[in-house]
């Protein structure tokens, strides 16, 4: 008897779990753009203005540093548009055929600078500051991982400074990271984004921008395995467009 | 591959300081909760066991806020004796302990719970002070169940992953652990190195698995 009532009990959680799942997987067209970490607050805004251009689709946003997205692409994550702080992911995303050819643009430029904690945080006019026995921490996106880590360790390297940053360094999973590593207070600076440290300006105080050895441009591309190709090529002609990109400009960046 | 030694000597060292502070941590307050009736006991065993039901996460920030440098606790550290928690080993080990002391204190509450409190009047009336009667009679008695609250707490501890994460960040050999290098390798989408390291993790927790079927009789002699 209380077997029986048991199964009962069990078949009908079933039922409703699986009510659940299909509830919530049947929201039609959905969008997923996957950009690197420094658009979260520009692409957020864009989203409901695009949406009410575009009545039925919904955005959806997974902000992450360029080489996590990509990995997950290559992985066979569902997504229809990649966008990333530099060209070397989008090479690599190109060269293992996982774009839509002829849509990739490039679309905004940004530069990097060196922030230090708005209150105590030590003063640099220059790289080889950074030497000085008063940075004890410099925050930087992991090289291997993160664009904006990249950037600032090629600017390093080529002031032969790298070595005297590197027993510094302390890594983290994407520029917004180490931004908030700054922010807080942990590290006596760190290497973000122009653009990041204008959103944290109320903790952050921005010391120089750091010359670097490409120009950072993001381009953005359709996703091969997009099912969504034709909402994806509407979301790239929106950031291009006029609208999307005064909502950039607002945000710092520059002009690709 | 010699990387990937590092990360786990480095897990081995953070879990084990994690587990030798747990077990004196668990092991108190598991006999005053088990021992002393006191106002607040529920209370104050509900926010001990909470390190076990909040998400890592939510622990990482509670301790970033606090240990931080511009945190209460943190402040007054690096003020007095210039110690700084935040991305060091040592601050791995503290979320480490955290999440995983909840496993000592409830194992060694129920294994003092457990033992006779006629053996501990008996040992008393022998003649015998309170830590006498706690070294030779409670603790031996309640020493199964402690074990293996602490082997549970050292697995759990070299799995820790989230509030280290965010208390120690993640520096290549000095406080990237075994399962924060898993996670960069298969960011970075290095499937071999992500392979390695989970062989090896994969193998040290079968190990310790065994070592605790070995140190753990199968039955309590008497």
């Amino acid at each position: 008897m209380t077997l029986a009532i048991s199964f009962k009990t069990m078949r009908l959680c079933a039922i409703a779990a699986l009510a659940a799942c299909s509830w919530l997987s049947a929201q039609a067209a959905e969008l997923t753009v996957s950009a690197a970490a420094s658009l979260s607050n520009a692409f957020k805004e864009m989203a409901p203005a695009f949406e009410a251009q575009h009545p039925g689709t919904k955005l959806l946003f997974n902000f992450a540093a360029s080489d996590a997205l990509l990995a997950q692409i290559a992985r066979g994550a569902p997504v229809d548009v990649l966008a990333t702080a530099d060209q070397e992911t989008m090479d690599k995303a190109e060269q293992q055929k996982l774009l839509q050819p002829g849509s990739r643009h490039n679309f905004v430029a940004n530069s990097l600078v060196l922030v230090s904690p708005l209150q105590g945080g030590p003063q640099a006019k220059s790289l080889a500051d950074l030497a000085s026995p008063e940075f004890k921490r410099i925050a930087l996106g992991k090289p291997e991982g993160v664009p904006a880590g990249r950037y600032a360790k090629a600017a390093l390297e080529s002031a032969k400074l790298w070595a005297a940053v590197e027993p510094k360094a302390v890594y983290a999973q994407n520029v917004r990271q180490a931004l908030d590593y700054v922010a807080r207070g942990e590290v006596e600076a760190g290497f973000v984004y122009a653009t990041d440290a204008a959103v944290q300006k109320d903790k952050v105080k921005l010391l120089f921008s750091v010359p670097t050895q490409t120009p950072i441009s993001y381009p953005i591309a359709a996703v091969a395995g997009s099912a969504n190709a034709v909402d994806a090529r509407k979301f790239i002609a929106y950031v291009l467009s006029p609208a999307g990109q005064a909502v950039l400009a607002r945000y710092g960046f520059q002009q690709p | 591959m010699d990387a990937a030694w590092v990360p786990l000597l480095l897990s081995l060292k953070v879990a084990g300081c994690a587990t030798l502070l747990n077990l004196f941590l668990g092991v108190g307050a598991g006999f005053a909760l088990a021992r002393y009736r006191f106002p607040g006991r529920d209370l104050l065993d509900a926010v001990l066991t909470l390190p076990m039901v909040l998400p890592p996460t939510v622990l990482g920030y509670y301790l970033l806020v606090l240990i931080g440098k511009k945190g209460p606790l943190g402040a007054w550290l690096f003020d007095h004796f210039g110690i700084q928690l935040i991305f060091t080993w040592q601050g791995a080990v503290i979320a480490a302990t955290l999440v995983a002391f909840p496993l000592v204190l409830k194992s060694a509450r129920a294994a003092f719970e457990g033992v006779d409190p006629q053996l501990e009047r008996a040992a008393r009336v022998l003649g015998l002070g309170e830590w006498a009667v706690f070294f030779r009679v409670s603790l031996p008695m309640a020493w199964r169940g402690i074990l293996a609250g602490v082997l549970l707490a050292f697995a759990r501890a070299l799995g820790e992953f989230g509030a280290t994460l965010m208390v120690a960040g993640s520096i290549p050999g000095r406080t990237q652990t075994l399962s924060v290098a898993v996670y960069e390798a298969v960011q970075a989408g290095q499937d071999d190195t992500a392979n390695f390291l989970v062989l090896i993790t994969s193998l040290t927790c079968i190990l310790v698995l065994l070592s605790a079927g070995r140190l753990a009789p199968a039955r309590p002699l008497a």
